[in-house]
């Protein structure tokens, strides 16, 4: 038995090593093609070989994919112009040769420094994604990393045919530090961490119906999940359609009116009917998804 | 932000694999590019950084490196954003050992 390896603390590339079969990730546009961001070489700051972001095509479990890998380290992962055409360009291609995208998103959103074209990058990387799913190519999004996924990839991810989170991964559209100072620390205490993965972590995304599969932080649980979740998708349909935004739309007209009024997740949970709702955070992976089976959302 | 450039003539270890990259680009930390090059058998290396004015600094640490593995022919490009003297000497073998199929 080999030792664990976490997702979390995992590199990007240390992530696409261990989740895809050995040696058989080949990188496009790779570090050595130097395809780095011109908008921070004008602020004078420093770049990346990869702005970031590491594409290519792999074998998991033996089944070719398109992956795309966030590095969290650097700029947290924010999504700029060269970062979002690389991951516009990985979900074309994917169109054009009809193979299921893997992303394993690691991400605060739009870097900033790029200002309107980070925005612009994250948009077409949205098109992109629902692109890929009306032509019948599933989409499946990793959260696991320790910058989670918030802002514009927040959305992606969300666009995504699967989420496979752990409860150390986080979701979510603003981030913490964002809510406290446009709201107040009455409204959200961003250094209360316990309050932050309680709010924006794996299991109360699981819970509410916005991630699909909740794993350990072990870099094989992900691989086992993403290989079902792709076995799952053969010869399935992929399109989001009308009926399922309907039925989206309905789970959060729910949301806000069973729940709008709470002030903590641990309240919502205890609303869900959850068994001993205030112990959930202790919960291990296995005694959680057995406590949530019949209380989740979405399910 | 400021580029350096170093270049070591004369190595006797030439590497064959494919480029490599090791480390990331975050603070604290850097990334190691490294390639097999054409360069009349010189070892060059090509740092760019955010902190200013440790040219003296790089100086001994990239001599050192080159004291202990003598490379030929091989182009290093580094973005670096602050690592320590350790870190990148760590990192530069690592890169190397990863050429050489040796890193875990």
């Amino acid at each position: 038995m080999s030792r664990p390896v976490s997702y979390q603390e995992a590199t990007a590339r240390e992530r696409l090593q261990h989740l895809f079969n050995p040696g058989s990730f080949e990188e496009f546009i790779p570090p050595s093609a130097r395809v780095t961001s011109p908008h921070l070489a004008q602020l004078n700051a420093p770049v990346a070989f990869d702005d970031g972001v590491a594409i290519g095509h792999a074998l998991l479990g033996g089944v070719p994919v398109y992956v795309a890998a966030q590095e969290g380290a650097f700029m947290g992962g924010a999504v700029g112009e060269v970062h979002g055409a690389k991951l516009v360009g990985l979900l074309r291609k994917a169109i054009a040769d009809k193979v299921a995208v893997v992303l394993l998103v690691e991400s605060g959103g739009v870097r900033l420094h790029e200002a309107n074209a980070g925005l612009i990058a994250v948009s077409e990387v949205m098109r992109a994604l629902l692109d890929a799913r009306d032509t019948g190519v599933p989409v499946i999004a990793l959260v696991g990393g320790a910058n989670g996924a918030f802002g514009g990839m927040g959305i992606v991810t969300r666009c995504a045919n699967v989420v496979i989170m752990s409860e150390e991964g986080r979701l979510a559209m603003s981030g913490p530090e964002v809510i406290e100072t446009a709201n107040g620390v009455e409204e959200f205490d961003s250094r209360d961490r316990a309050l932050v993965w309680r709010t924006s972590g794996g299991k109360h995304r699981y819970l509410l119906g916005d991630c699909q599969r909740i794993v350990a932080d072990d870099v094989m649980a992900f691989r086992q999940a993403a290989q079902e979740a792709l076995a799952a998708f053969a010869n399935q349909p992929t399109a989001l359609t009308l009926e399922a935004l309907e039925a989206e739309q309905k789970m959060l007209e729910a949301r806000l009116q069973n729940y709008g009024t709470l002030h903590d997740p641990v309240d919502i949970w205890e609303a869900m009917q959850v068994p001993d709702a205030a112990n959930v955070p202790m919960l291990d992976v296995d005694s959680f998804i057995a406590a949530a089976a019949s209380h989740r959302q979405g399910a | 932000m400021e580029t350096l450039n170093y270049r070591f003539e004369q190595g006797t270890h030439r590497l064959t694999a494919p480029p490599e990259v090791v480390g990331v680009v975050g603070s604290g930390n850097l990334e190691v590019l490294i390639e097999p090059a054409e360069l009349n058998g010189a070892c060059t290396i090509e740092i760019t950084t955010a902190a200013v004015g440790f040219g003296a600094i790089w100086q001994a640490v990239v001599s050192d490196f080159h004291a202990r593995w003598q490379l030929a022919d091989t182009r290093i490009s580094i973005n670096d954003m602050g690592a320590t003297p350790a870190v990148v000497s760590l990192r530069l073998d690592q890169a190397v050992e990863t050429m050489l199929g040796e890193a875990s």
